[in-house]
């Protein structure tokens, strides 16, 4: 008996399921009845993004930009790609948000407010430069694990904050201190409240620049919630992952900082070339720190046609993390020439600089135009991907859009 | 009661509840082609701003084209044990984007095992990672690929 009732009563669940729910009762329900479940939100909505940004991943939220949305000298949040390892905060009241500065080389440890952050410490402003360490990784050959980022994970807003110094100075560094590791209230994607989901610093040496903030305001606005708000450590010109989000404490580490995806093979590149596909144990592997020399072509979009005798005018980006790029090349023969283009001083330190160039193309045909930047040591872009590496880290190939001239 | 007549009955049982769901799926059928041709149901003049069309995946195991809906993933041989698996913590375009050997896919298990509190998919992993180098087999790209996917427009000066 009590198997054929379970057996009924099933049948008849999943006819409803199959049949009922969605077609007796579904089609005209009462506003307000939102079955949550069922409805993907509208992350373009929901994060004030561009329609054209590209969704990698909804859980957790990756999105990245297009080559030709990137085209402002500062990034709008609009353009702005997310690149998320957990689950974004909720229900944040800044009112109450607090930092504190531990750690084995703090000399006192110390709690603030985002009040007491905000009025105890001096203002800065910097345009900076962030680019996803994983930015191009869908290139590589054989592929690499992880979000396949095209070009898009890179942009380059202004940040207002504090600066990380006189904040660690105030509570004071120990001589012992080495790195600096950030935590976040961010949540672990297995709900395990145990585990961070992303938990990176940087060396005392880039921890103390001029340039590396805490921010509270993008763009002279308070930080969209996806980008960090209410705290958010900016470290231009390093793997944003360095930019942690939702900061609520920093510790100044006497060791090199061993949170989450500091260690292994996280953020990490062999520390001595390998072949494609190679096996590199964990122990060869070293953290990245600067990015490398890298360019955009933002205008125009890729795939444009244009009628003979018209020049085409181009426009871009190029930036060369730690450095500055001296040198601004383009070619519309897959490398065989090269022209050189102006290229502008950046904004300030470890902001991208905007090239442009006039371009005249011989006859009609189907043309790429390649860009490559060369950086202050004389270290320029390679046309083909650079050393292949387990996770798919720093590709900094040329970009190239397509062009048509009939 | 003698065995006869219980078989009886249950077989009256049944005969009842195919009906039923015979009846079910005539008046759904009916519906779907009614919905089909009239979306808005306006013919019942009750469709003011009170209420809205819901998205039609209500089916969450729902399969169209070859696509499972919900998930985006690739109908195959153990696709089930995928869904059930692998896009409780993350979404499936995490392992949709990826294209791996049977040997690094079992290497990923193993390390979100060790760090990410996946649990033990006993004979499910090898159905799992099957499914995944079958549906999501690596393609050869070498050192630079070919620009594809270009979107032609006229650009105007």
């Amino acid at each position: 008996m009590k198997r054929r009732d379970f057996v009924k009563k099933t049948t008849l669940s999943s006819l409803a399921t199959l049949i009922g729910a969605e077609i007796v009762y579904g089609s005209n329900l009462l506003e307000g009845y939102n079955l949550v479940v069922l409805q993907d939100p509208d992350p373009f909505k929901m994060f004030n993004k561009n329609k054209e940004m590209i969704v990698l991943n909804d859980k957790p939220w990756n999105i990245e930009a297009q080559a030709h949305l990137l085209d402002d000298k500062i990034t709008p949040n609009s353009a702005m790609f997310i690149r998320n390892n957990g689950l974004i905060p909720e229900a944040i009241d800044a009112k109450k948000w607090t930092l504190t500065i531990d750690g084995e080389s703090v000399v006192r440890q110390k709690t603030y407010t985002l009040e007491e952050l905000k009025s105890k410490f001096e203002h800065h402003t910097y345009q900076l430069t962030l680019e996803c360490g994983g930015n191009g990784r869908s290139e590589f050959n054989p592929p690499a694990k992880g979000n396949q980022w095209t070009v898009g994970a890179v942009h380059c807003a202004t940040w207002t904050g504090v600066r990380l110094r006189d904040v660690l100075e105030d509570a004071g560094i120990k001589n012992n201190a080495v790195y600096i590791g950030y935590h976040s209230a961010d949540q672990h994607l297995s709900g395990d409240p145990k585990k961070e989901p992303i938990s990176r610093g940087a060396p005392m040496v880039k921890s103390l620049q001029d340039e590396t903030l805490l921010a509270f305001k993008m763009n002279g606005k308070e930080i969209p919630l996806a980008h960090g708000y209410p705290l958010r450590l900016v470290a231009g010109g390093w793997p944003a992952s360095v930019s942690g989000k939702w900061i609520n404490r920093i510790s100044i580490r006497n060791i090199i900082h061993d949170g989450t995806k500091m260690t292994g093979t996280a953020y990490r590149v062999p520390c001595e070339p390998v072949a494609p596909g190679e096996k590199v144990k964990d122990e060869d592997m070293c953290i990245i720190e600067s990015m490398p020399v890298k360019s955009l072509i933002t205008y125009p979009k890729s795939g444009a046609v244009l009628n003979d005798g018209t020049s085409l005018n181009i426009r871009g980006h190029a930036w060369a993390g730690e450095l500055e790029v001296s040198k601004m090349e383009y070619s519309i023969d897959f490398g065989a020439t090269w022209r050189e283009c102006p290229i502008e001083k950046p904004a300030n330190r470890l902001a991208w600089q905007h090239f442009s160039a006039s371009i005249d193309f011989p006859k009609k045909g189907y043309y790429e135009v390649w860009a490559k930047a060369t950086d202050t040591q004389g270290v320029a872009q390679p046309m083909l991907l650079p050393g292949w590496n387990p996770k798919g880290y720093l590709n900094n190939a040329c970009h190239r859009i397509a062009i048509k001239v009939t | 009661m003698t065995k006869e007549e219980e078989f009886k009955k249950y077989a009256k049982k049944v005969y009842h509840l195919m009906i039923l769901a015979f009846s079910i799926f005539i008046i759904a059928g009916g519906a779907t082609i009614y919905y089909m041709n009239d979306p808005n149901f306006s013919s019942f003049g009750n469709n003011q701003e009170a209420l809205v069309v819901i998205p039609e995946e209500i089916d969450e195991n729902l399969i169209e084209n070859g696509i499972h809906v919900r998930t985006g993933l690739v109908d195959g041989v153990g696709l089930m044990a995928v869904v059930n698996n692998c896009t409780n913590c993350h979404s499936a375009k995490l392992v949709t984007q990826n294209k791996m050997s049977a040997e690094r896919w079992n290497e990923t298990i193993k390390w979100m095992q060790e760090t990410q509190n996946l649990w033990d998919l006993g004979d499910n992993q090898q159905i799992i990672v099957n499914y995944l180098v079958t549906n999501y087999p690596v393609t050869e790209k070498g050192r630079r690929e070919n620009l594809t996917n270009i979107e032609w427009y006229d650009l105007e000066n």
